[in-house]
């Protein structure tokens, strides 16, 4: 006798809370060529939305809050207006 | 099968070990004290293979229990008055979310002022939290309850209080017979939820809802609310098939044959009241006693099949219902008799409150007097 | 016990696109508490900013299994969780090797409203490591004073700024005198880390705060989270301590600061961008404000190096 899970239940998911790259106003972008893969702005961003492999960024949901590019120590990670020129 | 002559809270106490519970938290408060103690104990001896947490507050046993709950053990607890109160936040999380919890509840009057001693308003004021609520008038049925609670509780996803009298019951010596254990083990298998808050199954429990996925939940809960009633007259006929033992199944009915006046109460005054419907049957006048078993779920359409067409029902509460001029299971029958087209007549007394004594002529002399205020 | 970030899991425990405000410090720690933890653990929350980043039903953000708890709950909740654990494993129900019980709480369901179960759950030593993410405010419910609020931090309730001290909750910890306490900071990720993973190799009862600078609730720049949490630490504004069983160790760079080997930053640097203290810079009585300020950073530093030579 198998019954419906009854419980008030949520599973993991990306975007839980919505496409949070909309929120960004200035976006980070890395200069690779200055980076030393130190890993500070993997640990330090509050979304993980960088990888540890290869500091690529998923803008998708990264919300903007800048600080990779305040805690980078080569200054490689600068933040750039949204919505062009 | 054996006989043995002890108090409502070592029956209650021995129902648990019996149930083999996995947890146990508890917080002291008279009249409940004992249960705790005697689980305590039979934890410590190894008797029970079971972990007890000795919690600061009833806040935190119902915190404690929920969340023991919500990883699948099969816990317990018991309380009394203040501490149900205190736990009220908490009753209502462990029935919207589902949990499995029993907990015995000593009925005890409520401050202020301060007393000891037994009414229903602790536990009645509880009535809209979602949970399941029996009460029990003898320390047979108390024990009994606790299995009959568990296999409702763990069938339905849903937390059953057992309510009994304070010092009435709970501090009465009466005998009662202990089943045999491969025969509750029978009736109660071991619980095996089909989720755990573990990591082997996942998932994030209770977060932020929507209003459109909330509703569900909270409708859900109420539906199968309603199921229960029907879940524990089946069960309850399971249990008696294996033991004998019989109190009803969502009330006990006393001298049926010819009833016109039927006297409704729960707990132990419903006891005495036998007493009162055996005075007035020999005055000549047909009185039926209706003793109560199963609060929540309210049993409005056992109630009303129970009653003859223009049967007139007296309600003795032990708590009141403010601000209706009435005790709470008045303000139920009422609502719950409304559509009735005959003329069923129903009014109510509010009296025992803070343990006054209910002896069975007094509450004959209580029904007479509602007699006449239906005349 | 060394660890380099290289080292740490590439094992996200917080996804990305939860609802936490950009430059969220909670988030930031929740992160590598789960790299220091591993997946074999359950979390519990109570009210707070940490429960409103989840996301709503059926989606979280949490990939660990997560139990949304009442506000003041969770010492007992966590307390009755991983003793029912223990119960269902000694009984071979559940089978392998335990989870790691934690709570994620902010100061509000830790100094406040949480308190008592709390303290109650360390004196009974239950088994689970009580993490407290302090951003010295309600943050959740749009900043109001807490318990952890430091003297003349302007609030949504203090408008004024608060006329009392802190409480020291940590201590209290350390008084309790349970097997792990800590205090940590996001500038510190190595410390913060080490402190996790020994916390999780302990039986008992643990207790980690970590400071946690929140921009909106303190009014700085979204991208200074990090540094505002440095800047505690360097001004000793913050102390980074651990204690186990009542003895007491200073960790560096407090220890340094502490027995003078490296100046204190003034606390000026560490207020000056903050919104939440613009009143006292702008007032006539700065100087006096701020050398009450100066006198409160030597006195934590002073009482918690003096009760470090105690025992």
């Amino acid at each position: 006798m198998s019954k419906p899970v009854v419980y008030p239940l949520s599973q993991p998911a990306n975007g839980a809370g919505g496409p949070t790259g909309t929120w960004r106003t200035e976006r980070p972008v890395l200069s690779p060529e200055k980076c030393t893969g130190c890993l500070l702005c993997w640990i330090y961003c509050p979304e993980g939305v960088i990888s540890k492999k290869d500091r690529s960024i998923n803008y998708d949901f990264c919300k903007g809050c800048g600080i990779c590019a305040v805690e980078c120590p080569k200054k490689a990670i600068t933040m750039v207006k949204e919505g062009g020129q | 099968m054996k006989k043995i002559l002890d108090t409502g809270n070592a029956a209650c106490a021995l129902a648990v070990k019996a149930a083999k519970v996995d947890m146990v938290a508890a917080y002291p408060i008279t009249p409940q004290t004992s249960v705790a103690e005697k689980l305590a104990a039979y934890i410590g001896s190894g008797e029970l293979q079971a972990k007890y947490l000795p919690v600061e507050s009833e806040h935190s046993v119902m915190s404690a229990v929920a969340a023991a709950a919500a990883v699948g053990a099969r816990v317990f607890t018991a309380t009394s008055s203040q501490g149900l109160l205190y736990m009220h936040e908490i009753l209502h999380y462990a029935a919207g979310g589902r949990l499995s919890i029993v907990m015995a509840n000593v009925n005890r009057a409520v401050c202020a002022p301060w007393c000891l001693y037994v009414d229903h308003q602790d536990g009645v004021s509880q009535r809209d939290t979602g949970w399941i609520q029996l009460y029990a008038a003898s320390n047979q049925e108390i024990y009994d309850s606790i299995f009959l609670a568990y296999k409702v509780a763990e069938a339905i996803n849903i937390p059953v209080m057992v309510n009994y009298d304070g010092f009435l019951l709970s501090h009465s010596m009466m005998p009662f017979e202990i089943v045999d254990q491969e025969i509750i083990d029978e009736f109660l298998p071991v619980f095996q939820p089909d989720w755990r808050l573990h990591p082997d199954w996942g998932g994030t429990f209770g977060n932020v809802t929507p209003s459109d996925e909330y509703a569900p939940f909270r409708n859900r809960l109420a539906d199968d609310m309603i199921k229960a009633g029907e879940l524990i007259k089946n069960y309850a006929r399971e249990y008696k098939e294996l033991t004998g033992h019989w109190h009803g199944d969502l009330f006990d009915v006393y001298r049926p044959e010819g009833g016109e006046y039927f006297l409704l109460s729960m707990g132990s005054m419903a006891a005495e009241m036998e007493l009162a419907v055996d005075i007035l049957r020999k005055e000549g006048i047909p009185a039926t006693g209706l003793r109560l078993r199963v609060f929540r779920p309210f049993p409005g359409a056992e109630l009303s099949r129970l009653l003859p067409p223009d049967a007139k029902l007296l309600v003795f509460d032990r708590n009141h219902a403010f601000g209706t001029g009435g005790g709470v299971l008045l303000s139920e029958a009422k609502s719950v008799l409304f559509d009735r087209k005959d003329q069923v007549k129903i009014t109510g007394q509010v009296m025992g409150l803070g343990g006054e004594d209910l002896p069975g002529d007094y509450l004959a002399q209580k029904a007479r007097e509602m007699m006449e205020v239906l005349k | 016990m060394s660890v380099k970030i290289k080292d740490f899991s590439d094992v996200e425990y917080v996804l990305p696109g939860s609802a936490a405000c950009a430059g969220c410090p909670s988030t930031i720690a929740l992160r590598i508490v789960g790299k220091a933890l591993g997946e074999n653990a359950i979390m519990l929350m109570t009210p707070s900013c940490a429960v409103a980043s989840i996301g709503l039903l059926p989606k979280s953000c949490y990939s660990l299994p997560t139990l949304n708890i009442c506000f003041a709950s969770a010492g007992a909740s966590a307390g009755g969780l991983s003793l029912a654990l223990d119960a269902l494993y000694e009984k071979g129900r559940l089978k392998g090797e335990k989870p790691t019980v934690f709570n994620w709480v902010g100061d509000g369901g830790t100094y406040d409203i949480g308190l008592q179960g709390i303290s109650a759950a360390a004196e009974r030593n239950d088994d689970f490591i009580h993490f407290c993410y302090n951003n010295e405010a309600y943050s959740n419910t749009g900043v109001q004073r807490s318990g952890a609020t430091p003297l003349h931090a302007i609030t949504t309730t203090t408008p004024l700024g608060k006329e009392v001290h802190r409480k020291n909750v940590p201590l209290l910890m350390l008084e309790h005198r349970i097997p792990y306490v800590a205090t940590a900071s996001l500038a510190y990720p190595m410390d913060l880390y080490r402190k996790v993973a020994k916390a999780k190799s302990i039986k008992g009862f643990k207790y980690i705060e970590i400071h946690a600078p929140c921009y909106p609730g303190w009014k700085f720049a979204s991208s200074d989270t990090v540094k505002m949490s440095r800047l505690a630490v360097k001004s000793g504004a913050w102390l980074l301590w651990e204690g186990e069983y009542g003895r007491l160790t200073l960790n560096n760079p407090t220890s340094l600061l502490a027995k003078g080997k490296m100046e204190l930053l003034p606390v000026e640097e560490y207020i000056k961008s903050q919104g939440r203290y613009a009143h006292l810079m702008k007032s006539p009585d700065k100087k006096s404000y701020l050398a009450e300020l100066e006198e409160e950073v030597k006195r934590g530093l002073k009482f918690m190096a003096g009760r470090a030579e105690l025992i």
